[in-house]
């Protein structure tokens, strides 16, 4: 079969929620093959698009083309080749995790023996052999991703929608998550991710859309979001606070006005567009005699992204967690 | 335990646990067996094994069911039997068949209670992306509460046995009127599916679910015979559906049923599901 060069193609989607503008007239090329991230805050409307793409919810209004297909009209077409990993863990917490996959793959055709058998596979290859025969409510955060991402592979899907799949995990279990992603992406999976964080996006995009109310309000690679919004984040912590004025002048004549001095009284954090700057930064700093306590190197957070392309910090959402 | 999905990115080493689960992955990624999709009665019956599994994990459900039917058939039996009908013997004869409706038309509200526990649930987002019917989740949740109905049936069989009962149509009027009841509960039930979409908590479900069959289990011929109340009231029974079922199961478990008897306590049922099932469905789909 031709496949297309375009997993999703949308214009103009919209979906309101009585006065609530959840999507607000979005478009998305997303390639065949590749990982794509819908960066944005609580209530940006990440969700509801996602849940539009996967056929939950219909579009009000705008086009959406999902591996060739539209998703208002070939939906039942569009759900046989997709596989959603939501929000919130999709997996019922009352079964074991065994039981989670062999009900997934009966439903997929999956019977007896060969239900058995595909769902060890799963359990195998996602480290859940031991937890098998537990119920999923006595699992981990990081387990129940690992279950939920392995109930949407029990027929490999052409495309995966994972929604903000590592929100609440601790870091290792992220990292797992992260290798996963890869790993599907590997084997030619186009995912679908949305999270807010930039870091996240980066480490596993091609490219990212950047969505605030509804709307995308920049696209690109992570390369090209990051020259917009500056590399990195220097922060520094200094010795004595009665430093920071002479810091803080010094650093803005170097870069101009890229310093923010933080609540916190001996710390301030610096944007650079080139993160290779920070070491002479740092050095010119102790050649006037200022003194540090601790400093990091950190990409921007997902709030000075919005401060870097709106000029507003993120807003908190109304209904933080209204899909 | 999750050592073997360390991130561990020591490239070359085709040995650390980071590669092992990236080779395992690719693995089962490549096995793309597509089996043929099964059908919709084969959804309903894997949806019917999952309320089976759920009791499994979590019996206490049962409990309610269980022991409601208990508590009524004892209670109102001994309360009533001497003032109403001279005897409680005489009185279980008549009370039996009514007890029955009323525990299972009771049992219901639990289709729906349970729908909108589950349906909060992030898995029916699972369930509706993927390539199955699309009302079997809440049909074969329905074909799972055939246990709930049938065993508390059994139950109120059971008690009235140990406390004199005897159905005249034997076994056989038994297993007849278990059938009809759970026919009766499955068309019943889609108002409370209904119920259970529009209502925001369990608690809501079960408070409006009380008041609409409070009325249609009190204002019935479960307890006494309408012919001592007043004609208003006569009226309102002559088209109440528990009267009727109460009516079917009364001449079943007397071996008198004629096709007629059956088929009148089945219109409301029927007439319940061709309205109320549209309308679950409606609101499931919308469901966000």
């Amino acid at each position: 079969m031709d496949a297309p060069q375009l997993a999703i193609e949308v214009t103009g989607l919209a979906k309101h929620f009585g006065k609530t503008r959840a999507v607000n007239g979005i478009d998305l090329r997303v390639r065949a093959g590749s990982v794509y991230g819908l960066l944005g805050p609580n209530g940006a409307g990440k969700t509801t698009t996602v849940r539009m793409l996967a056929t939950l919810i219909p579009p009000d209004s705008g086009n959406a083309q999902v591996l060739g297909l539209d998703v208002a009209t070939q939906a039942a077409e569009v759900r046989q080749r997709i596989s959603l990993t939501g929000q919130f863990a999709s997996v019922d917490e009352d079964l074991t995790g065994r039981e989670n996959l062999r009900l997934l793959a009966r439903l997929l055709g999956f019977h007896g023996r060969s239900g058995k058998a595909r769902a060890q596979q799963l359990l195998d290859a996602f480290d859940l052999s031991d937890a098998a025969d537990k119920q999923v409510k006595d699992y981990s955060g990081g387990m129940r991703r690992r279950l939920d991402i392995a109930s949407s592979l029990i027929v490999p899907p052409e495309l995966l929608f994972l929604d903000e799949p590592t929100t609440g995990l601790d870091p290792r279990s992220r990292n797992q998550v992260w290798d996963i992603v890869r790993s599907l992406a590997q084997a030619g999976t186009t995912v679908l991710l949305t999270t807010q964080y930039l870091e996240e996006a980066d480490q596993l995009a091609e490219r990212i859309a950047v969505i605030d109310h509804g709307r995308v309000i920049a696209e690109g690679t992570p390369a090209e979001l990051k020259r917009s919004v500056g590399s990195g984040v220097l922060r520094l912590r200094l010795a004595n606070p009665e430093d920071r004025p002479a810091a803080h002048q010094w650093l803005e004549q170097q870069l101009g006005s890229a310093v923010t001095l933080e609540a916190e009284p001996t710390s301030l954090s610096i944007q650079l567009s080139d993160t290779g700057r920070a070491a002479s930064l740092l050095s010119g700093l102790s050649g006037l005699g200022i003194a540090l306590a601790s400093f990091s190197m950190d990409q921007p957070s997902l709030d000075e992204v919005f401060l870097a392309l709106t000029g507003h910090h993120t807003e908190p959402a109304e209904e933080a967690l209204t899909p | 335990m999750t050592d073997a999905l360390n991130t561990s990115p020591t490239p070359g080493s085709a040995t650390t646990p980071g590669n092992r689960q990236r080779d395992a992955l690719a693995k089962l990624m490549a096995d793309r067996a597509r089996p043929t999709l099964p059908g919709p009665m084969s959804n309903i019956l894997t949806f019917g094994w999952r309320a089976l599994l759920k009791i499994k994990h979590v019996p206490e459900q049962l409990f309610d069911v269980l022991v409601t039917p208990i508590m009524f058939t004892v209670m109102f039996t001994y309360l009533f039997g001497g003032a109403l009908a001279g005897s409680t013997d005489a009185y279980l004869n008549f009370l039996l068949p009514g007890i029955l409706a009323q525990t299972v038309v009771f049992t219901t509200i639990y289709t729906g209670m349970t729908l909108n526990t589950d349906i909060h649930k992030g898995i029916y987002d699972r369930f509706k992306s993927m390539p199955v019917w699309h009302p079997s989740p809440l049909v074969g949740a329905m074909a799972g509460d055939v246990i709930r109905y049938t065993a508390s049936a059994v139950i109120v069989f059971f008690i009235g046995m140990i406390m004199g009962y005897r159905s005249e149509a034997g076994l056989f009027g038994i297993i007849q009127a278990v059938l009809l009841l759970n026919l009766f509960a499955f068309g019943i039930s889609w108002v409370f599916t209904t119920i259970g979409l529009l209502m925001r908590t369990p608690g809501a479900v079960m408070t409006l679910s009380w008041l609409f069959l409070m009325p249609v289990t009190f204002a019935s011929n479960i307890f006494v015979d309408p012919a001592t109340m007043p004609g208003w009231l006569q009226s309102v029974i002559s088209v109440n559906p528990v009267a009727h079922l109460v009516t079917a199961l009364r001449a079943v478990l007397e071996g008198s049923a004629t096709l007629p008897v059956i088929a009148i306590a089945l219109i409301a049922p029927a007439i319940l599901l061709a309205i109320f099932g549209p309308v679950t469905m409606l609101l499931y789909r919308r469901q966000r």
